[in-house]
């Protein structure tokens, strides 16, 4: 089975408003899936609902071949789901290193006792997280200094920490520049190839989605309007219309 | 319009600015260059007074502002929009809008509710909604209205695109430009250069808490642009 992600008419309103409306999509095992949209299109809902934060109204999510349906977040974790937020949430006290720790800590299922410190457990494990992520100078910083680019780092270094077959990112390079963008892309496409991993993410930087994702679907008023490769989605003239815009259009044509 | 001369500021022990300069004249548009973490974000705080330097002057209409509380600094008329979306989560984005509202000045065409809802029109149909359950977007678009709404006559906007579509994006830079004719001055901190180029006059490039390099947004030299922007 290749299929890491199955969704089914996936459905949520919240008051009178449709955030997601019958959306279904495929994600297979070691690919890069986008997700774009403009803003308040329901991209971040759609992850809520896949990773448990949210139930459905209606519809199916299938992963790994198991629906999960009615799942609680930890236990839709334990299957196998990483994810990144859109708004970081690391603790801000903690050093790089022991947030990594924590999320290892939880993924071997052990709590901590009080008698014991989080400092000696699961050191190189992860520690190689943190590697992968390119972050391992920092792991004696506290996260609360770190910049924020370095801080989606630790973010990811956390959602890989549970070995994930499917990973969630929303927005994984916000507030990086350039450069920093395209180097995080390639250290993740290599993860997922690697790792054998499938990947849904959102982006609103346009050179990194065309240049790292497999396929993308594109969300409008929480409706799936095109899909397709890069090449097609770029020149899909309702696309360009609700979310590219001119300018945008005309820059990626001369890429 | 704005002036920053020897900026020392420290978190803590560790010093993030080292002596920095900045110079924004009237109804000019400024950005700030560098990579992740080199302290645009502190210089902002400091000239906010958020995060007030050990020693350095800033002045803002020739009036020193370098120990004034970051709301005193507001009501003179500078505006700022952090990087980390600053609203009110449990007030409507109507309320968010009112509660960020000044009397308008002199030689400024004011800001209204309806103003800003034809330039950000997500936030229109999203008039009675709790910002708190805003899409991340959304949230950055109240940030950015809020301030317009105190009719300030600087604005300090860190990061402004990031986390917006390419077509609000695209909006946003006329909305900049449109202010700019208005006569309002504009500082901004951007890794977006295609954005930066599309609005800005001038250029600082920021490497380790200092400035490296200045220079007409037009002849920027990408020599100095790789060396310090780019990995
Ligand atoms: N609890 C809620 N109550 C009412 N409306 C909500 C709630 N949560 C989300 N929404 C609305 O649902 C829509 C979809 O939001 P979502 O966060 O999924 O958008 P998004 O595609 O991730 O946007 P962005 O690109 O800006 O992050 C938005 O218009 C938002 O205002
Ligand atoms: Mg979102």
């Amino acid at each position: 089975m290749s299929k890491v992600l199955k969704v089914r008419n996936l459905t949520k309103s919240f008051g009178g408003v449709c955030a997601v409306d019958d959306v279904s999509f495929d994600l297979e095992k070691g690919r890069l899936l986008a997700m774009i949209g403009p803003n308040g299109a329901g991209k971040t809902t759609c992850f809520n609902l896949i990773n448990g934060q949210l139930k459905p109204d209606r519809g199916s999510i299938v992963i790994m071949g198991k629906q999960i349906a009615g799942f609680k977040p930890h236990r839709v974790w334990q299957l196998g789901v990483g994810r990144t937020f859109q708004i970081t949430a690391t603790f801000a006290s903690m050093s790089v290193l022991e947030n990594v720790q924590m999320a290892r800590l939880s993924f071997h299922r052990r709590t901590l006792s009080i008698f014991q410190k989080v400092r000696n457990l699961y050191v190189d494990e992860s520690m190689e997280l943190l590697k992968l992520v390119g972050i391992e100078k920092q792991r004696d910083h506290a996260c609360g200094v770190l910049a924020y680019g370095d801080l989606k780092r630790v973010e990811l270094a956390m959602a890989l920490a549970n070995d994930p077959r499917l990973l969630l990112m929303d927005e994984p390079t916000a507030g990086m520049g350039p450069a920093e963008r395209s180097r995080l892309m390639e250290q993740i496409s290599g993860i997922v190839q690697t790792r054998n991993i499938g990947v849904l993410f959102t982006e609103h930087d346009m050179d990194v989605v065309f240049t790292h994702a497999h396929r993308i679907i594109v969300l409008n008023h929480g409706k799936l309007v095109a899909e397709g490769t890069p090449q097609e989605v770029h020149a899909n003239a309702q696309v360009q219309e609700i979310y590219l815009g001119a300018a945008e259009t005309a820059r990626l044509e001369k890429r | 319009m704005l002036k920053v001369h020897a900026l020392n500021t420290f978190y803590g022990k560790a010093q993030i600015l080292f002596g920095m300069n900045l110079k924004i004249l009237a109804g000019e548009i400024v950005v700030l260059l560098g990579r992740n973490g080199v302290g645009k974000t502190t210089a902002f705080k400091s000239i906010m007074g958020i995060a007030p330097p050990e020693t350095g002057e800033i002045t803002f209409k020739g009036i020193p502002i370098h120990h004034l509380p970051p709301h005193k600094t507001c009501n003179l008329g500078l505006g700022y929009v952090p990087e980390d979306r600053r609203i009110f989560t449990q007030l409507t984005v109507m309320e968010n809008l009112e509660v960020g509202k000044q009397p308008p000045r002199k030689g400024y065409r004011p800001w209204t509710a309806e103003r800003l809802f034809e330039l950000f029109p997500n936030l229109a149909e999203r008039q009675n909604l709790i910002g708190g359950a805003l899409s991340g977007g959304e949230q950055q678009m109240l940030t950015i209205a809020r301030t317009l709404m105190g009719n300030p006559e600087m604005i300090i906007l860190d990061e402004p695109s990031e986390g917006l579509a390419p077509v609000i994006v695209e909006q946003l830079a006329r909305t900049i430009k449109k202010l700019k004719n208005e006569g309002v001055s504009i500082l901004l901190a951007e890794q977006n250069l295609n954005f930066a180029r599309l609005i800005c006059d001038r250029a600082y490039i920021i490497h380790q808490g200092r400035v490296f390099h200045e220079s007409p947004i037009d002849t920027l030299s990408g020599e100095a642009y790789a060396k310090y922007c780019s990995v």
